[in-house]
C-alpha cells in the first residue's frame, strides 16, 4: 500500500490510498482524478496520462522502458521529472509520492 | 426540448463508448436522470485486453473496469446491467426493457457496439468453437488454453493475429487460416503483412493464406479438426472464429432510424432522429480528416464519439475531432496505427523490418494519409498531428533514419 497525492494543475490536492500492483494511472482513473485521460487504459499506446513526479521520488518510480521515453518525447510542456502514470507500477516505496497531473494531455 | 435541458439520457450499451458518454455527461455538467442498460452482466469494462493480457491471465477481471462499482453510486447513475432492449418506441421516446417495462428518455444513446461476424460452415456449433469479443467469451476459452493443446483460428486479423500470439506464448500449438492471399489484408499493406506472418511463423505457429474453410468435425459434440475446402484436415482441440464483426444496427434499423452498415450519424453523432445520438462501433460517421463516412471499430472512436454525443446534448462545443488510430500488440511488437490507408498511391518504409523497429507510411496525392508503427512511437505520434494537417511529406524525407522524426514533422509543419 501506498499513499499518492495528486495535485492538479491550479494546487488542488487529493491523496489516495494506493494497492501495490496497480498503476499510478489506475489509481487516478479509477478515483476521477482530473488530468489524466488515459484512453488507452494503460498499454503505453496514447501518451494521455503524463504527469510529473516528485523528484524525490523519480528513483522509486522505477526506470522507463525505450517506449515510455520516446512517447514522452512528443507530449505537451514534457520536464525532466515527466513519465506516463500507467508505467508506474505502485509499490510500498512510493508511500507519500506526490504526482502532479498537466493543464491538458493534447 | 432544447440542448442543455435534457432531464432524462439513456444509454443502451455497455461498452467504452457508453462509459465515457456516462463520464462525459456527468463532466458536463448534467445532473439529471441517467441509465444505462446493458445485455452484458458485467460492469462497462475495456476489450482490448481481452485478445492480450486478460486472455493470457495476467489481469484480473476488475482492473477492466472503467469504473469501480461505486462510482456509478456516487455519480448517481442507475445501471441495468444484463437487460436487454428489444425496441425504441421513439413516438413516445421511450425504450422498452427486456423483461417488461419502459424506460422514458429525452435523449437516447446507441452504444450498442458490435458482434462477431458468424460462422456459417457446417460444424459451427460444436462445443469447442470460439468467439472473442466478451468476458464472458473468455471465460469460456480461458480454461481450455492449455499447453499441448492444438488450436485453429479462422482469421488472420488483428483479432486472429493476437490471439495466435498469446495461444503460442502459452505453449498452444496454433494454426492461423485465412481466405485472403495474405494476414491483415483487410486492413493494412502487404509490407506488413509479410513482416507479420513472418513473425508468427518464427514464433511457431502455422500460417495459412488464400485458403477457404469447408467445415468443422466434431466427435460426440465436441470440435475435432477443422476441415479445408481442398480437403486437408486440420486437427483442432479448439477454435477460434475471428473473421471480423457486424454493427449492432437493427435497434435502430427497427426503430426507422437511417443506417447504412452502420447507424448514420452526423458529426456530433445525431442519428436521423435528433433526439438518438449513436456512437462506436455501431455508428457511421463522417470521417472528417478523409472526405468520406465510416464506420471505425477502435477504442479512440468509442471515447471520441461518447464526447461528442454527451457535448451535443448538453449544447456544449463540439470537442476536437482527432486522427483515427489503433493499436495491436502482438509478442514483443507495439504497432501503433494512425490515419485510414485505403486509397493510398505511395508508401514510404522508415527502418529495417529486421530490426523490429521501422514504419510505414501511406500517401495519397503527396498528403500523409496513414502510418503503420512497430515499435516506434515517434513515427506513430508524429503522424497523428501530420495527417490532421493534412501535411506533404517527400518520400526522401520520410525514408531518412538519420533524421528524426520530430525534425521531419517540424519541417512538415514549418
Amino acid at each position: 500500500m501506498a499513499k499518492i497525492t495528486f495535485i492538479n494543475h491550479d494546487g488542488t490536492e487529493r491523496t489516495l490510498e494506493a494497492k501495490n500492483g496497480m498503476s499510478v494511472m489506475e489509481v487516478a482513473v479509477n478515483n476521477s482524478v482530473p488530468g489524466i485521460d488515459a484512453d488507452c487504459g494503460g498499454a503505453c499506446a496514447c501518451a494521455t496520462c503524463h504527469v510529473y513526479v516528485d523528484p524525490a521520488f523519480l528513483a522509486q518510480a522505477g526506470d522507463q522502458q525505450e517506449m515510455e521515453k520516446s512517447m514522452l518525447d512528443f507530449a505537451e510542456n514534457v520536464k525532466p521529472n515527466s513519465r506516463l502514470s500507467c508505467q508506474i507500477k505502485v509499490t510500498d516505496a512510493l508511500d507519500g509520492l506526490r504526482v502532479t497531473t498537466p493543464e491538458s494531455q493534447h | 426540448m432544447s440542448p442543455g435541458q435534457a432531464q432524462r439520457i439513456v444509454i443502451v450499451g455497455g461498452g467504452q463508448a457508453a462509459a465515457q458518454a456516462l463520464q462525459s455527461l456527468r463532466q458536463g455538467g448534467y445532473t439529471g436522470a441517467l441509465t444505462l442498460v446493458g445485455d452484458e452482466a458485467a460492469l462497462p469494462y475495456q476489450r482490448p485486453p481481452l485478445s492480450k493480457g486478460y486472455l493470457k491471465g495476467e489481469v484480473e477481471e476488475e482492473r477492466l473496469y472503467f469504473k469501480p462499482s461505486a462510482w456509478y453510486q456516487e455519480q448517481n447513475i442507475e445501471l441495468l446491467l444484463g437487460t436487454h432492449v428489444p425496441k425504441i418506441d421513439r413516438a413516445n421516446r421511450q425504450v422498452q426493457l427486456g423483461h417488461g417495462g419502459q424506460l422514458p428518455y429525452d435523449y437516447l444513446i446507441l452504444a450498442t457496439g458490435s458482434r462477431p461476424r458468424p460462422l456459417t460452415v457446417r460444424g459451427a456449433d460444436l462445443s469447442g468453437v470460439h468467439d472473442l469479443r466478451t468476458l464472458a467469451d473468455v471465460e469460456r476459452l480461458s480454461p481450455k488454453m492449455v499447453a499441448g493443446r492444438r488450436i485453429v483460428i479462422i482469421g488472420a486479423g488483428y483479432i486472429g493475429l493476437e490471439a495466435a500470439a498469446v495461444a503460442r506464448q502459452m505453449g498452444l500449438d496454433v494454426t492461423v487460416i485465412e481466405m485472403a492471399p495474405r494476414v491483415l489484408a483487410r486492413v493494412t499493406s502487404p509490407v506488413l503483412s509479410e513482416f507479420y506472418a513472418a513473425e508468427h511463423r518464427r514464433q511457431g505457429v502455422t500460417i495459412l493464406t488464400g485458403v477457404q474453410l469447408s467445415h468443422l468435425d466434431g466427435v460426440d459434440g465436441e470440435v475435432s479438426a477443422a476441415v479445408l475446402a481442398d480437403g486437408t484436415r486440420l486437427a483442432a482441440d479448439i477454435v477460434l472464429s475471428g473473421i471480423g464483426i457486424l454493427p449492432n444496427e437493427e435497434l435502430a434499423k427497427d426503430a426507422g432510424i437511417a443506417c447504412s452498415n452502420g447507424i448514420l450519424v452526423d458529426r456530433d453523432a445525431r442519428t436521423s432522429d435528433p433526439h438518438v445520438f449513436a456512437a462506436g462501433d455501431c455508428a457511421s460517421r463522417p470521417l472528417v480528416h478523409f472526405g468520406r463516412s465510416g464506420r471505425l471499430e477502435s477504442v479512440h472512436n468509442a471515447i471520441e464519439q461518447g464526447k461528442l454525443a454527451a457535448a451535443a446534448i448538453l449544447g456544449l462545443p463540439r470537442p476536437a475531432e482527432d486522427c483515427p488510430w489503433f493499436w495491436s500488440d502482438q509478442y514483443d511488437l507495439k504497432l501503433q496505427i494512425a490515419g485510414l490507408s485505403q486509397g493510398y498511391d505511395t508508401q514510404v518504409v522508415r527502418g529495417d523490418p529486421a530490426s523490429r523497429k521501422f514504419a510505414v507510411f501511406y500517401l495519397k496525392n503527396g498528403t500523409l494519409i496513414a502510418v503503420d508503427a512497430v515499435n516506434s512511437p515517434p513515427e506513430f505520434l508524429a503522424s497523428k498531428k501530420l495527417i490532421m494537417s493534412g501535411a506533404k511529406l517527400a518520400p526522401s524525407a520520410l525514408i531518412d533514419t538519420s533524421t528524426p522524426m520530430k525534425d521531419i514533422a517540424a519541417q512538415a509543419a514549418a
